[in-house]
This record gives C-alpha cells, sequence and structure tokens, in this order.
C-alpha cells in the first residue's frame, strides 16, 4: 500500500496514563489532517494489569488498527515482554532504559533506549517518560517539533505552566537525541493539512442524539456504554436535555417511556446486562406504542462476561427482548460516523411508527477513538415527529388513542391537551385505550389491534433502504457482515485483490424489520458467500437464514473478545476458496 | 398546550372514567377512587392536567376509571415511569398509583429511590396487605402468621414498614389513609398533592376477598388519626415513632412533612426556563453545535 499508513502501540499499566499519550497522539494526527483509528486492548481493572492502546495512522480514512506494528512504546517491562516478539524488521522499539530491559528482538527492529531519568533531569516525574516517547514517535515519523510542543501546551495548559515547561524541555531534548541517534522510519507523516476533529464512538452515539432533538437520556453506568452517559451528562445544561442516572436499568427503560410518552424524544443506552433487565420495558413501549430509542453496546458475554472486550453476541437477546410479539425497530450501525448519520433517522422512524427502536453497537465501534472529518458533521438533520397532536382540534372530546388506520398509525396526542384525555396501557386495549378484559376479552377486537399494531411494519419495511452488494459484481466471493466489521470486511477486500482475489462485500445495517426477497436476491447471485461475525454460533447468519432460507458457504467467526484484523479474514478466506475449510476462527496474536 | 376548553370548576363526578370499575363489591379501592375524584375536583384541577400512572394490580386499574391523562404501566414500574414522565412534563400534576406488592414488594427498589429523589409527585398506595389480582397471596406488608394460598402455615417474614420507610429514604410528605375515613382520606390526597416534593400516601385498602385478616372490622377499632392527638409532623423522630405503633392503636394522617428541601425540579436548571421539555424545539441552535464540534478540534 503506498502512501503514510503507520502502527503505533503503546502498552503499560493501568493507572500508567496510556491514554495520556493516546490522546496527544490522536490531537497531534488530527491537527496535521492525518486520519486516525485508535483501538485499546484493556482489562477491567483501574490499577495494574496491562492495556494496549494501537493508535494507526494514515492519509486516508482507516476503519481498523491494522495488522502490524511498525513503533512499540513500552511504558513497562511486561509490554517489552509480552509484544515484543510482534514487531518485525523495519519497526523500533522506544523504552525507558531506566526501568526496562530491552528482550530479544527479531532483526531489522531497532531498540530506541532513553534514558528518561538523564533527559528530564531534575524535573522528572513520572509520567515525564511519556512525553519522551511520544517526543521520539514524532522525530522517527518527521514530525517537526513545534508540532508536538502545541499539543503539549494544549495537553498540559490546564495544569500549570511550569509542567507545560517542564514537558516542552524535556520533549525537545528527547527529540534532539532520538534525531542524533536513532534511524528515523521508512514512512514520513505527511505535511500538514486541513484539520480533522477526534471523537470518541460512544460521542457519536450521544452527539446525533442530541442533534436528533433527544430531551430526556436516562441511564445506569455499564461498560461500555457509560461513554454515552458521560457525554450527555457535560453537555445537558448547555444543550437543555435532562439526563438522570437512576437506580437501576429497569427504572431506566421506566423513565424513558415515561418521558417519551409525556412528549420528549427519549433515549437510553446500556450494555447486555442492563438491556436484560429492560426487556419488559421494551415490550411495553410496543404495546403502549411509544417511540424510544435504546442502545445495546455488546461486550463479551454470557452474564457478566468479559467487560472490557468485545463481541457481537446479543443478537438474539435484542431479538427476542420481551415477551410476546411487537413491531420494533433493530438496527446495527457499522461505525460511529454511520450511528452519527443514521440516528436522527432512527428517532423519526420511531416517531412515525411509534415504536421502540434498539441500536446494537459493541465495544468495538463505541470504545473507539478516531478522526473524523468535521464537515460531515450534520448537526442540523430532519426531524420529523410524524403524527404527533400536540394541541386540541376537532377530535376533541372523543379522541381515540389507538384509533384503527390503514398503516396501522394511530395520531399520537401528547398529555396536557384539554380533550385529549386517554390512558395508555400495557394491557390489550381498544381503539380508545379501554381495556379489552375491562369489557370482556374480546377475540376479535384482540385480533384487530394486533394486526393494527403489526401493520406498522410494512410500512417500516419500505422506509428502510434495501441492502446493497459493494464492489465487482462478478465476485469470486462475497463477504457477508452486519454491524461493526463493515471496516474490517472492506480492508481484508483491499487486501485480497492485492492477492488477486476479487470479493465484494454485502453488509446489513437494517435487522428488524428485514428486507428478505432483496436479500435472497443478491445472495443468490453470488458465486460463493462467506459471513463473518464476531460471536461463536453464527447469530446472524442462524436468523438471516431464517429470514431468507439461504445458507452461506462458509463462516469466519471470532469469540475471542478481540476484534478481527484484516489479515485474519483475508488468510481465512484464501483457504476457504482454496477448499480446505467452511469454517475459520482466526487466531489472535496480541494477549492483553 | 393551549388551553382552549373553557375551564368550568367541576366536580368528582367530571372525573370518571370511560368505564366503570370492575373491583369486587366492597372493594376499599372504590374508596380511594371516589376520595381522589373529590379531592381532585376539590383543588379546582382539569383532567388534562393530570397524569396518573400506576403499575399493574387490581389497585392499578384505577387510572382506567378516573378521567385524566394515564399511563397503566407494568407491575412495580409505576413510580419510574412517573418520574420521567413528570421530567418531561413538570407543569402536570403527576400522581402515581399501585399496590402494596406493586410498590413495597417487586417495586421496592424505585420506592426508596424515588423518595429520595424528591419529584415533586404524589403516590397514592392501595394498601391491602395482599395481592388481590394474583388471587391471594401474602404481600410484602402482610402480617406475619398470615395464612394464605402462598403461606398456608402461615407467613414467617416481617412485614415492611413502609411509613418509616419512607421518612428514612427521604420522602419529604408521609401520610396513611384508611377508605373508612373518607373525610381524612380527600383531605390527605389534597394535602398531598399540594406538597411540593415526593408525598407518600399509603391507604389502608381492605381486600375484601382475599384479606379476611385485616378488614373493616379490623381496622375501625384500632385506627387513631394524628391530628386527634399530639404530633409534631415536623419532626421526623415523633413521626418515626409513631409509623412503629402497630396494635390495638394504628396511626394515621401526616407522620412527617418537611419544606426544606427542594425538589428535584428545581435543582435541576434544565428545567428553569422554557416550559415543559416535551413542548420545547428540538433542533439544537447553530451556537450548541459549533461549541461542540469546536471542541473536537
Ligand atoms: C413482572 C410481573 N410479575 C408478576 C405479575 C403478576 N401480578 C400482577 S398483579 C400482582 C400483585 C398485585 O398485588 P398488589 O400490587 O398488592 O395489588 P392488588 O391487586 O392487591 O391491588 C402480581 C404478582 C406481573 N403482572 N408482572
Ligand atoms: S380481589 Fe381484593 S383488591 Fe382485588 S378487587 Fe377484589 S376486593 Fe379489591
Ligand atoms: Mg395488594
Amino acid at each position: 500500500m503506498s502512501g503514510f499508513d503507520y502502527v503505533i502501540s503503546i502498552g503499560g499499566a493501568a493507572g500508567q496514563g496510556i491514554a495520556t499519550p493516546g490522546n496527544i497522539l490522536a490531537r497531534l494526527f488530527a491537527r496535521r489532517g492525518i486520519h486516525m483509528y485508535a483501538y485499546n486492548a484493556y482489562q477491567s481493572i483501574i490499577r495494574g494489569g496491562h492495556s494496549f492502546l494501537t493508535v494507526r495512522c494514515s492519509d486516508r480514512e482507516v476503519r481498523t488498527h491494522g495488522d502490524d506494528i511498525d513503533l512499540m512504546i513500552c511504558l513497562n517491562q511486561d509490554t517489552m515482554d509480552r509484544h515484543l516478539e510482534h514487531l518485525g524488521p523495519g519497526s523500533s522499539v522506544i523504552f525507558n532504559s531506566d526501568t526496562i530491559e530491552p528482550g530479544e528482538a527479531t532483526e531489522g527492529v531497532q531498540l530506541c533506549p532513553m534514558a528518561v531519568g538523564e533527559l528530564a533531569g531534575k524535573g522528572a516525574n513520572k509520567l515525564m517518560q511519556n512525553t519522551v516517547a511520544i517526543a521520539v514517535a514524532c522525530q522517527l515519523i518527521g514530525i517537526e517539533f513545534s508540532a508536538l510542543a502545541d499539543v503539549l501546551e494544549f495537553q498540559f495548559s490546564a495544569k500549570s505552566e511550569e509542567l507545560v515547561a517542564a514537558n516542552v524541555e524535556v520533549g525537545k531534548a528527547a527529540y534532539d537525541y532520538s534525531a542524533a541517534n536513532f534511524q528515523p522510519a521508512s514512512q514520513s507523516a505527511p505535511q500538514p493539512s486541513e484539520p480533522l476533529a477526534v471523537w470518541a464512538g460512544n460521542q457519536a452515539f450521544a452527539m446525533a442524539a442530541a442533534s436528533a432533538g433527544v430531551k430526556f437520556y436516562c441511564a445506569y453506568p455499564m461498560s461500555p456504554s457509560t461513554g454515552i452517559l458521560h457525554w450527555m451528562a457535560e453537555n445537558a445544561r448547555e444543550l437543555g436535555i435532562m439526563v438522570r442516572q437512576v437506580e437501576d436499568e429497569i427504572s431506566v427503560i421506566c423513565m424513558t417511556v415515561g418521558a417519551a410518552h409525556a412528549g420528549c424524544r427519549s433515549m437510553c443506552a446500556t450494555s447486555g446486562g442492563g438491556f436484560a433487565l429492560m426487556t419488559e420495558g421494551v415490550g411495553e413501549a410496543g404495546m403502549m406504542e411509544v417511540p424510544i430509542v435504546i442502545v445495546n453496546v455488546q461486550r463479551a458475554g454470557p452474564s457478566t462476561g468479559v467487560p472490557t472486550k468485545t463481541e457481537q453476541g446479543d443478537l438474539w437477546q435484542v431479538l427476542g427482548a420481551s415477551q410476546g410479539d411487537f413491531p420494533k425497530l433493530i438496527l446495527a450501525p457499522s461505525s460511529p460516523l454511520d450511528a452519527f448519520q443514521t440516528i436522527p433517522e432512527v428517532f423519526n422512524l420511531a416517531d412515525k411508527y411509534q415504536l421502540p427502536a434498539i441500536i446494537l453497537s459493541d465495544l468495538l465501534i463505541s470504545d473507539e477513538t478516531s478522526t473524523i472529518n468535521p464537515e460531515l458533521l450534520n448537526m442540523h438533520p430532519v426531524i420529523d415527529r410524524g403524527e404527533l397532536i400536540t394541541e386540541a382540534g376537532e377530535e376533541v372530546d372523543n379522541y381515540e388513542r389507538y384509533k384503527f388506520t390503514d398503516s396501522g398509525i394511530s395520531p399520537r396526542a401528547l398529555p396536557g391537551i384539554p380533550g385529549y384525555e386517554h390512558v395508555v396501557a400495557s394491557d390489550e386495549h381498544m381503539p380508545n385505550g379501554v381495556l379489552i378484559s375491562d369489557e370482556y376479552t374480546h377475540p376479535h377486537k384482540r385480533r384487530a389491534m394486533m394486526e393494527k399494531r403489526q401493520r406498522k411494519m410494512g410500512g417500516l419495511l419500505e422506509d428502510l433502504p434495501p441492502p446493497v452488494i459493494v464492489g465487482d459484481s462478478n465476485a469470486e466471493v462475497t463477504l457477508v457482515g452486519w454491524g461493526s466489521t463493515a471496516g474490517v470486511i472492506q480492508e481484508a477486500i483491499e487486501q485480497l485483490a492485492t492477492a488477486g482475489i476479487v470479493a465484494n462485500h454485502l453488509h446489513f445495517k437494517w435487522i428488524v424489520p428485514f428486507h428478505a426477497d432483496e436479500a435472497v436476491e443478491l445472495l443468490s447471485s453470488c458465486k460463493r458467500t462467506i459471513l463473518i461475525e464476531n460471536n461463536y454460533s453464527g447469530l446472524f447468519h442462524r436468523y438471516m437464514r431464517g429470514e431468507t432460507g439461504f445458507t452461506v458457504d462458509g463462516h469466519i467467526r471470532k469469540y475471542d473478545g478481540e476484534p478481527f484484523k484484516p489479515h485474519h479474514i483475508v488468510a481465512a478466506v484464501q483457504k476457504q476458496l482454496e477448499g480446505e475449510v467452511t469454517l475459520s476462527v482466526p487466531y489472535e496474536e496480541i494477549i492483553v | 398546550m393551549s388551553d382552549t376548553n373553557t375551564q368550568l370548576p367541576l366536580t368528582a363526578k367530571d372525573f370518571k372514567g370511560k368505564v366503570n370499575p370492575d373491583w369486587c363489591p366492597g372493594c376499599g379501592d372504590f374508596g380511594v377512587l371516589n376520595g381522589l375524584q373529590r379531592a381532585v375536583s376539590e383543588l379546582g384541577l382539569q383532567p388534562h392536567q393530570i397524569l396518573t400512572i400506576s403499575g399493574i394490580g387490581c389497585s392499578s386499574n384505577l387510572p382506567g376509571f378516573f378521567k385524566s391523562y394515564g399511563m397503566h404501566t407494568l407491575h412495580g414500574r409505576s413510580l419510574p415511569h412517573a418520574s420521567g414522565a413528570k421530567l418531561a412534563n413538570h407543569e402536570m400534576t403527576v400522581i402515581a398509583t399501585g399496590g402494596d406488592g406493586d410498590g413495597y414488594g417487586i417495586g421496592g427498589n424505585h420506592f426508596t429511590h424515588t423518595s429520595r429523589r424528591n419529584l415533586n409527585i404524589l403516590y397514592l398506595v392501595m394498601d391491602n396487605q395482599i395481592y388481590g389480582l394474583t388471587t391471594g397471596q401474602i404481600s410484602p406488608t402482610s402480617e406475619v402468621g398470615m395464612k394464605t394460598k402462598s403461606t398456608p402455615h402461615g407467613s414467617v417474614e416481617l412485614p415492611i414498614n413502609p411509613i418509616a420507610n419512607a421518612i428514612t429514604s427521604g420522602a419529604t410528605w408521609v401520610a396513611r389513609g384508611y377508605t373508612g375515613n373518607i373525610k381524612q382520606l380527600v383531605r390527605l390526597i389534597k394535602e398531598g398533592i399540594e406538597h411540593k416534593g415526593f408525598a407518600l400516601l399509603d391507604v389502608f385498602s381492605p381486600c375484601v376477598t382475599f384479606n379476611k385478616v385485616n378488614t373493616y372490622q379490623f381496622f375501625r377499632p384500632r385506627v387513631q388519626p394524628l391530628e386527634d392527638i399530639e404530633h409534631d409532623s415536623s419532626d421526623w423522630k415523633q413521626g418515626m415513632e409513631k409509623a412503629m405503633v402497630w396494635g390495638d392503636v394504628i396511626h394515621t394522617g401526616v407522620f412527617f412533612k418537611t419544606n426544606t428541601r427542594l425538589t428535584l425540579e428545581e435543582q435541576e436548571p434544565v428545567l428553569d426556563e422554557g416550559g415543559p421539555l416535551a413542548y420545547r424545539e428540538l433542533s439544537l441552535n447553530s451556537e450548541q453545535t459549533e461549541r461542540i464540534v469546536s471542541r473536537m478540534m
């Protein structure tokens, strides 16, 4: 691959501050207009343990943390011991030689020992090794020192001017030392261009909701969804959003339904365990026809599972969420930008069809930090609340909340309007809201109301775009995916092309309702299909087969907690094309 | 929210719901419904200004029999629904209703936390010390020794004390009523609605079908209104003391009240201006959005 594409990994213990160098690098690259994607492999521990942050920077947009490490920064011995073996010729390793022993490196790996104590002199503190390491990194890829100095200023100025000066000084010493003693990297960073913005995946969800007019957000903390709560809480007052942390996820969903019924656009987010507690409320929103949006940020399950690791394991949980058979919308966006651009539409659909919408994210999307072109951030999306009655009209005193209509959509009057009083009930009810059991449990009335609700699914399906195949329609193999794997599949397809294999891509975002006819047509037109998903049993395949009757030719699955890397998919596709296997489970090299 | 209806003074009858109650004849819940209808009409409220939110149980059927906006939600979940709705439209009078099982059993966690949250809500619990709708099992307020279908040999668990619980959890108005004393009940409902903050009104509302112990005959000689004796309801210690009394005398009336704590709505700057959130402009303005994006650069 031509151009600039460079992967920096930073390893250390939790609490050692790997976030700071990560943030400094992110800002440095973003300001220079270099695209960045960061993935953090970490553990559910506040101090100690091992974290390994991988920051990939490139002159084009990248959606994975890449295959190989070009530069490793060791903040502790453990990082050196665990990961030196993953570095190949042409790469470099920066470490504090005061405290860390170098290991046996592969030939061609440049070891860059830095005597941090000596460089920092009397101003030394524990975190200065971070600044030293970043300065060396900048020097190796040819970023001029002044750019780093600006970011150090930004990073530390809130704390104190002395801290800025000390860090700039030690950074400069390290930068000069590197220039005098080490070989520059084989790639150098491009010249500055238009600056990019930096965001975290969860921030994209929160920002999208705010731009869509969310006025009520409620949560109970649970990794990896908590970032949404943090962003909302930080911005609540400025944006006029009611943000609450409450006693449990049951309360979360019920408050969300209560606020939505009263008229606010309302959202909540959680991970699988919290979603499990919410399920009764999901069905209630379906029954009462109250529009709500729920984000389930999946982590590796079952049960408490692996809180800091990713998985696409909750599909059937959301498919089956709550008793009974009721209309709902389920989707799995493929990236933070996709989530950002889709969420306002999700609110519009939830409002139009008066149903719960469930957005399946996962740790991979929600936890990533990446650059984004600020031009793409339309914060003024179309807001359409559907058939909403906000003031008294001609139906005064004979309003029917669940009126039978051809579309199944009954105009929704907000509480507070004189003459439109009604009760919404979780019990089955008649058009005027009265429970059918209050009269007598009338099968014809039950049937009519069931059909009214379910009619909404027809309109909803028509509003959703059908799936499409991206790439060469004559491809030898079609890689099928859903949700967060889009980026890695796309990159694998590029690598396969370099290896002479033409692959294309069929990706599903909208899951319920499902464009089954279009999916069958597309799938049947493929020469060979391989479905890639981050779980053990092929949960999406099971669903897709149920909807389409179509069985794919092969599977690539991963369920060790870490996401796919492009080469995992490439190697597996090659093997499957050779006819050796139909199920591949790639081996994870990086142990964190 | 345009008030096009002329606001004629209403009577209790104007708060009749779309259907008649289907409670067993003699059920205490009729008394609570009547008391509520009288209280809101005497307060001069209009049906569209009220949001009545219940859980599931015989008692939780009340919103269907009462003319107002209503939500008949899930078993145990009236309070979080009411809290969300109140925050979305804090200009409405929000009344949560339900039973002892609903509120103190399955909804117990919400009861504690809603008490300390101090939203301006009246929580009206029809306490019959039994699970009525599921045909007679013990509830969290059933007395030790109570024989029911699920405890044929008598309950061995201590009942919870909703009054004491509410006081310790931070509720700012805590009272008990009895459907055998409608005058007091109407007064308490009115006071509870007018109180600024979370108000718990636990009402003895006998289940004539399944609770053969805590009947009108049981309560009649025992209930003693606090207003008839010396009691300082601003003193939580006195309130707790009276709450612990259970035997030949059982107190009704206001055990504890305080006006020293702000409500959640009052403490939330988002609600300061602009009216109910539910009716506000949805789009962010460019100043807000530019600030968000500039912080990302
Ligand atoms: C999640 C859930 N569990 C159980 C039930 C069944 N259920 C309905 S009402 C009820 C108890 C009602 O008791 P209470 O709240 O005291 O109301 P009452 O009928 O006595 O007025 C139960 C257990 C339910 N509807 N939902
Ligand atoms: S079962 Fe008991 S609580 Fe339910 S309606 Fe009958 S008397 Fe009232
Ligand atoms: Mg009961």
